[in-house]
């Protein structure tokens, strides 16, 4: 069972690994269009809400703490409410990071800040801030629908919790599940010093 | 089957070390340091990233194996970032190079 145990959890990390290089392909277009433009970068960066962004940074450390409650919950053979607690707040907290971000792209439609025939800019560089955005939707947007899946897996986990599925001998589906929604809070954990915090706010 | 299973606290103690670094993110972004805020900004990301890795994903327990993977994921990512880079940043420097 250990066997088992540890070849699901390997298989878990060679598809983060490839979600490494997904995501690392975007960082790269990032990079490569920050160092062509880094002043344009640092205007367009200025018109994000970098106070929205860092409370969305500590709601996804917040969920990944409730995860990892969970699933040790689960492999400390505490009773099902107990885990079906933990996961349920997690997802809160996953909806909770969707919704300050809907806000987010309202208030950035509303303004005009999405790249495309109604992209408008009265700063000193428009062309390099609709490049900073395309990079901000695509990256932000890529992000969302990982804790769209993230949030969906959960339900099915939070079921499978509740038909008394996972305790110490077996609770590997949770711990794996956990991998994935981990992972997709470190990406924000860089993203948003990257796309929040160019140029510094002095 | 038994992995490691971690105290409740010292889950709460790297909550509290992201939280903080969240925190100090922001404070470093306030204060001008030149060219030391982005590298500053990223040293911080990464000891996060760090922490969620090894405790809240559970690789400091875990197999050898498991941590092959993730550093050659990290490592084939650097060798992305810099190789495109150093293309990039040399455009220019000899004739007929530029874009």
């Amino acid at each position: 069972m250990a066997q088992q145990a540890e070849a699901s959890t390997l298989g878990m990390w060679v598809f983060l690994v490839t979600e490494i290089m997904f995501f690392g392909a975007l960082f790269m277009a990032y990079i490569v269009y920050r160092h062509a433009s880094p002043l344009g970068f640092e205007e367009a960066s200025h018109e994000l809400n970098l106070y929205l962004g860092a409370v969305n940074t500590a709601v996804l450390i917040c969920s990944s703490l409730t995860m990892a409650l969970a699933v040790r919950a689960a492999q400390t053979n505490q009773s099902r409410g107990t885990q079906i607690g933990f996961l349920l707040v997690t997802m809160l907290f996953g909806f909770g990071f969707l919704g300050i971000k809907a806000y987010e792209y309202w208030e950035k439609f509303q303004v005009g800040h999405v790249p495309g025939p109604n992209f408008v800019w009265d700063g000193q560089y428009p062309h390099a801030a609709e490049q900073f955005y395309s990079l901000y939707f695509g990256m932000t947007g890529l992000h969302a629908l990982h804790m769209i899946v993230g949030i969906s897996i959960m339900t099915y986990i939070t079921i499978m919790a509740w038909r008394r599925t996972y305790d110490s001998e077996y609770y590997t589906p949770i711990e794996v599940a956990g991998l994935y929604w981990h992972f997709v809070d470190i990406v924000w954990i860089f993203l948003f010093p990257l796309l929040y915090l160019i140029g510094g706010h002095y | 089957m038994s992995g490691h299973v971690a105290p409740k606290s010292l889950y709460y103690t790297i909550f509290a070390a992201l939280i903080f670094g969240t925190f100090l993110t922001v404070v470093v972004a306030k204060i001008d340091l030149g060219i030391f805020n982005n590298i500053a900004m990223l040293a911080i990301a990464c000891a996060k990233a760090s922490l969620v890795v090894l405790f809240f994903m559970h690789v400091k327990w875990s197999s050898r194996l498991t941590w092959v993977v993730v550093c050659s994921g990290i490592f084939w990512l650097l060798i992305m970032f810099t190789l495109t880079m150093s293309d990039y940043m040399t455009r220019g420097w000899v004739a007929g190079t530029w874009k």
